[in-house]
């Protein structure tokens, strides 16, 4: 077990300069508050999962690092600087992949917008957009239309066009929610292998507290109404994770007790 | 259409026909307001040879596709700029509420005094009828977009020029293409209905002049036609709207 931990070292949180941190944020709609005072970093490398019950504000924050809203106080830095609108190199995957992707363009033809979107020239497009959809197993569809694609697929090439990004950060709001169990756990070990390959840094929104320790290095659990951090769990699991010796290590049992006793005395 | 369901449609139509001759035959009816399918059909072979069918169609086409496409083009640009600026639709609502119930045709003696006779008046009375359709079915279905994909764009950071027309139009397009095809119907109607309340030209002008010179044969053929152009005109747009929407993988977002 310890010669897995040296195999993987990861980014351990606090250390070092944080690429995103949460300063002092609070949020309200109208009269409403969604979040209550925030405040938490995020490492370079380091792959953190919200989770809470809804109403705890989990796609809120996520939408502040992503630049789509600000917060009405406190703020979110991003590599040292103030969010104050989407980075470049940061992507989002939406949770309904449905509605996320243009249901008018085909599997390229979306991956394609995301290139457009960063100015590629046309000529460079097509060999990263062949690139890209063969890292996500979608080279045979890329000319099917999302409509076309399962639900798994679809998700696939939402992945495929956050990668177009090249993005340094990948905010995820719920991304496998919706998909079947086989699916989903096929999905989270290639979004895995993806991000650990590029060393990307992950936002990962979910209510499954099995899905954030599986993936996650650190979970941060949320009270809700208003959203405020209750605990920060650390995950001392190896990586790479295996979806069954992982599930069954006794760290990961221990700490979903934990959270499980955790969130259920937060409910009472 | 297949040849049973067209033989079904056509019964009705055909017994009418041969019950209206038989009728004028045996009654032997000299009239000046009705003719015989007969003197219909010569009639209107006589206009399509003379040249007046050709010329008066294209006539009539050429107000009510110029006056569409001016003003369902005017009214694209108008709806997207009031569904993503919300303070200009704001801005707009009253004027708009206040011109959108005037009847085209209402505007017809502003026309003759402004415009004068010819296409000029009748492609502006036609604009101005289509205007107002295509505007409220935009805008309609600009608001109406999916916000994950405005979203979507911000993520990207498509400036505004790549947002309306890589996410907005296309997004909207099915939408517009209906508009559009519900104003043809509309602008066919202005139009002749300008060319017979004033204008002389045009099927509507045809029309009227056979009316007035009591020719009830020429007249009835020209009506007829009149209803082929509306069938033909709706059924190009609704073939090219099936092509261009229909079976595509994204039919359902369609209606």
């Amino acid at each position: 077990m310890d010669t897995n931990v040296a195999i993987a070292p990861r980014a351990a949180g606090d250390t070092a300069e944080p690429l995103i941190r949460f300063h002092n944020v609070s949020h309200s709609f109208g009269s409403r508050q969604i979040i209550d005072n925030v405040d938490f970093s995020v490492g370079r490398s380091e792959f953190v999962c919200l989770i809470g019950p809804s109403g705890c504000g989990k796609t809120t924050l996520l939408r502040m690092v992503g630049g789509l809203l600000t917060p009405s106080m406190g703020e979110v830095t991003y590599a040292g600087h103030r969010v104050d609108g989407p980075e470049s190199d940061v992507a989002f995957m939406f949770q309904d992949y449905s509605k996320a992707l243009l249901p008018w363009r085909t599997a390229s033809g979306n991956v394609s917008l995301a290139l457009e979107a960063a100015r590629v020239p046309r000529a460079e497009r097509a060999p990263r957009i062949e690139a890209l959809l063969a890292k996500v197993g979608l080279s045979r569809h890329a000319d099917h239309y999302p409509a076309q694609l399962s639900g798994g697929m679809q998700q696939r090439l939402q992945i495929a066009r956050c990668l177009a990004q090249d993005p340094a950060v990948l905010l995820m709001d719920e991304p496998f929610g919706a998909l079947d169990a086989m699916t989903r756990q096929a999905l989270q070990d290639e979004m895995l292998r993806l991000i650990e390959t590029s060393a990307t840094t992950a936002l990962f929104v979910t209510h499954d507290l099995e899905e954030a320790l599986y993936l996650g290095d650190r979970v941060i659990a949320l009270y809700p109404n208003p959203g405020r951090v209750a605990q920060i769990f650390d995950v001392k699991l190896p990586r790479p994770r295996n979806q069954l010796t992982s599930r069954e290590d006794p760290e990961f049992l221990r700490l979903r007790r934990e959270i499980f006793d955790f969130i259920r005395e937060g409910e009472t | 259409m297949n040849a049973t369901k067209f033989a079904k449609g056509a019964i009705f139509p055909i017994a009418a026909l041969i019950v209206w001759e038989a009728a004028m035959r045996i009654g032997n009816v000299q009239s000046d307001s009705l003719a015989a399918p007969s003197q219909i059909a010569a009639a209107f072979y006589q206009a399509l040879i003379d040249g007046t069918i050709p010329r008066r169609t294209g006539e009539t086409l050429r107000t009510a596709l110029t006056g569409l496409a001016l003003g369902g083009g005017a009214a694209v640009i108008v709806s997207v700029i009031l569904g993503l600026v919300p303070a200009a639709a704001r801005l707009m609502q009253f004027s708009i509420e206040v011109l959108r119930p005037v009847p085209a045709v209402a505007l017809i003696p502003v026309a003759i005094m402004t415009l004068g006779f010819g296409y000029g008046m009748g492609i502006a009375l036609v604009a101005f009828a289509c205007f107002w359709p295509v505007l409220i079915y935009g805008h309609s279905a600009i608001v109406n977009i999916e916000p994950q994909l405005l979203d979507v764009s911000r993520v990207l950071r498509l400036g505004a020029f790549g947002r309306v027309t890589k996410i907005v139009l296309p997004a909207a397009l099915p939408r517009y293409f209906v508009a559009f095809r519900l104003s043809a119907a509309v602008a066919l109607i202005i139009s002749v209905t300008v060319e017979i309340a004033a204008n002389p030209l045009g099927i509507g002008h045809e029309l009227m002049t056979a009316s007035q010179s009591l020719h009830p044969d020429l007249m009835f053929a020209m009506l007829l036609w009149l209803g082929l152009v509306g069938w033909a005109v709706n059924a190009v747009l609704l073939f090219a709207q099936r092509r261009l929407f229909g079976p595509a993988a994204y039919s359902a977002s369609l209606q």
